[in-house]
């Protein structure tokens, strides 16, 4: 119990929550914050140059660590600015906790210079949030808000703070013990429910894993524990947008992403299967296709720990609400006083080794020097010189994320940071930026499209300002590529604004803010142009020209089922109806 | 295109909250941002010490959707329990209403007379109309207002429904 500011309690709750990074972008309503940081040295305050970056870039820190990430922006348009970032880690389920300036308690309501009601606005797109009228609840409402954010299902947590209470002087004191006297999300699985999973897998004879997001925000060890399980079993995994990482997709037992870009033989064993073991994924309709073709002959188990989740979309017959680490450990464990062995998968696998024989993910290409680079072969070329570099791959959206889902693998959980849920352009580059932070000595590289890369652009005067070695791979086809494909598919190739005229010169901008750029022009100049990018120490942005008009197949048109893929341009014919359209 | 809406049946939904500002907006805002419907909405202080709120809703839906709105109210925070009475037996469910007609003659005796019926009480009256005051289910509420109607009614004002369990249990 300390009397102090209420701007020097949000700093001291930081300290003692162990808080080591802020990003931020002062303005009037958090000054006094902004003060009470100059003081504090031990937290380091990384400046933004927009607020949605200042979101994305703590996604990207939380999502590299497992830790909280911790915004700080002022009142109106920096609170306002940061929505995009809060909803998008509310959909991928981030810990984040934003603080965000507010007028004065006696000016609230007045519509006072810079005042927007940020908990109004912010209600829906927070997991919960803040007003804080009075300076002796700051501490107690800090510690409360770390918790929560990082306690049961992951997600943004705002604390909105009234300059004045940040000027005045309380108490500070912290919770010894933080229970949230209705908050309490429930971490262990129902023993009951394992016994029943552990016995509908031994029954099953072509079960698969789906696992999702809730795997990797479980943390390292449920990793671990799904490889140990898929080990024990010998099922197949599949895995979503989300849980790219989870398990390693060198390993014979990886199917690859399922869903709309997802490969032939994941969701064709989705569709096959006679059970599917859903750990932390929570059926998206990008994953389900048209949910009445949905994996119609299974068993479903759903492990998730938030209830909501389990039967919002697909009814399941199994429901296991808790912690996805925990579920998974008590399943092998069970499994093995139980003295069960896997079972012979032998012809489930032989027909997935059938589905596995398309090579969904070839794509036609010319070899000679001089031809266009094929994106997927960029990927690909980018996947081949950083295997042992054991880098971490932040993503725009578009068709770039999906094609560096399809060929980058990913052997361990928290190297591959994309916006999956809300798609937000513009994600990628600042989560790179937090990705760096968190991890000064590691190589991060975003796979950008020059659509999306645009939205945050101007953070390449962060990178500059903290002399971060960020790798921009531009995959420019001068298109808003997902667009344009979808408007081929589904609007007769009317492009209606999916061109982008007056692109930037990106070398010159690299120039302009002190960065390396480089250009790549055709198939001989891939390979030396990624290694030139890779030993070019500082922050490179690498324009490179790919193929313009290459689409990213396989894929589920909306509105169709699983066994309905796409698996080439020319499987393509006619359009959708109004309904798959509404469904894109 | 066509958009489908779905029917289903009525429920009654009990939500013990913490008694602080946003809770409802919260509460309400759920309902609008995924497409439930309210059909009722009442809420008071239910505590000693002003810490926690009641909160009664009638809403629709097949058993799905209802068990999914239980569902995502529950893992909002300031939310301490949600009961779904029609899962839980039987439950008594009230609503008050204030009723005003206005007119003379044959009406007025016969307004007087309906009120009798029902067990409506005056509690305001001038020369030329009642207040009457009615408690009753939502379904003897709407009948009354409906007889009122021929009765001259002019306003009517309703506290949408509370419901409690039967039995010794509490929420």
């Amino acid at each position: 119990m300390t009397e102090m500011s209420g701007a020097d309690m949000v700093v001291q709750a930081l300290v003692d929550l162990g808080v080591d990074t802020v990003f931020g972008y002062p303005g009037g309503a958090v000054l006094p914050i902004y003060d009470a940081l100059y003081k504090h040295p031990t937290i380091q305050h990384i400046l933004v140059r927009h607020e949605q970056a200042a979101t994305h870039a703590a996604e990207g820190y939380a999502r590299s660590t497992g830790k909280p990430g911790v915004v700080l922006v002022t009142s109106g348009p920096g609170a306002t600015n940061a929505v995009t970032g809060i909803t998008d880690a509310l959909l991928d389920s981030i810990p984040m906790v934003v603080l965000t300036g507010q007028v004065p308690t006696t000016l609230i309501g007045t519509d006072a210079f810079q005042e927007c009601d940020t908990v109004g606005i912010t209600r829906h797109c927070t997991k919960h949030n803040y007003l804080v009228m009075d300076p002796d609840r700051l501490g107690p409402i800090m510690h409360e808000a770390f918790h929560i954010a990082t306690h049961g299902r992951p997600g943004p947590v705002v604390i909105d703070i009234p300059k004045n209470v940040q000027v005045a002087t309380g108490t500070y004191s912290v919770p010894e013990f933080i229970q949230h006297n209705s908050y309490r999300p429930q971490v262990e699985p129902d023993a009951d429910a394992i016994a029943q999973a552990i016995d509908m897998i031994a029954a099953s004879e072509r079960p698969i894993f789906y696992t999702g997001g809730g795997v990797i925000n479980a943390g390292p060890d449920a990793s671990a524990a799904l490889r140990q399980l898929v080990a024990l079993t010998g099922a197949p995994v599949t895995s979503t947008l989300m849980g790219l990482g989870a398990f390693p997709a060198d390993d014979d037992k990886w199917l690859g992403m399922l869903g709309m870009h997802g490969t032939y033989e994941a969701n064709m064993a989705m569709n096959r299967a006679d059970l599917i073991i859903a750990v932390g994924a929570r059926f998206d309709d990008r994953v389900t296709g048209r949910l009445d073709a949905f994996s119609p002959d299974s068993k479903k188990i759903h492990i998730d720990i938030d209830r909501s989740s389990i039967n919002k979309i697909v009814p399941v017959d199994l429901a296991i609400v808790g912690d996805a680490g925990r579920a998974l450990d008590a399943i092998i464990t069970g499994w093995q006083d139980a003295g069960h062995k896997a079972r012979d998968l032998g012809e489930w696998w032989r027909r997935i080794d059938g589905w596995r024989a398309t090579r969904c993910l070839d794509f036609p290409e010319k070899k000679e020097p001089g031809a266009d680079i094929m994106p997927q072969r960029a990927v690909k070329a980018l996947f081949d010189a950083t295997r042992g570099m054991d880098p971490i791959i932040t993503t725009e959206v578009g068709q770039h994320q999906m094609w560096a889902a399809q060929h980058f693998g990913f052997a361990a959980p928290n190297r591959w940071l994309t916006s999956g849920g809300l798609g937000t352009m513009g994600y990628g580059f600042p989560a790179a930026v937090g990705a760096q932070i968190a991890h000064p000595g590691r190589l991060v590289i975003c796979i950008a499209g020059e659509a999306s890369l645009q939205m945050n652009i101007q953070e390449m005067g962060t990178v500059a300002q903290y002399r971060l070695p960020v790798k921009i791979f531009i995959l420019n086809n001068e298109w808003m590529g997902m667009v344009r494909q979808w408007q081929e598919l589904t609007y007769e190739s009317r492009y209606s604004n999916s061109y982008s005229d007056s692109l930037p010169d990106f070398v010159k901008l690299a120039d302009a803010y002190g960065w390396t750029g480089l250009r790549i022009d055709t198939l001989g100049q891939l390979d030396d142009g990624i290694q030139t990018m890779l030993g070019t120490p500082g922050p490179v942005i690498v324009d490179c020209r790919v193929a313009q008009l290459a689409n990213c197949f396989p894929m589920i048109p909306s509105g169709a089922a699983h066994t309905e893929m796409l698996l080439q341009p020319s499987d393509v014919t006619g359009t959708m109806d109004d309904e798959a359209k509404a469904l894109v | 295109m066509k958009i489908k809406t779905e029917a289903g049946e009525r429920h009654v939904l009990a939500i013990t909250v913490d008694n602080e500002a946003g809770v409802l907006a919260k509460i309400t805002g759920l309902f609008t941002a995924r497409g439930y419907n309210i059909e009722s909405l009442t809420v008071a202080d239910i505590s000693s010490d002003h810490a926690l709120s009641r909160i009664t809703i009638v809403t629709s839906g097949s058993p799905a959707i209802i068990d999914q709105i239980i569902a995502q109210l529950d893992r909002l925070v300031p939310v301490h329990k949600v009961i779904d009475l029609a899962d839980g037996g039987a439950h008594v469910e009230r609503e008050i209403a204030l009723v005003k007609v206005a007119g003379s003659g044959e009406k007025r005796i016969e307004a007087l007379r309906m009120a009798d019926v029902f067990r409506a009480k005056v509690v305001d009256t001038t020369l030329t109309s009642f207040i009457f005051e009615i408690t009753g289910t939502s379904d003897k509420v709407d009948r009354f207002v409906a007889l009122m109607r021929e009765c001259g009614l002019v306003e009517v004002g309703r506290t949408g429904v509370v419901a409690i369990a039967r039995g010794a249990e509490a929420v």
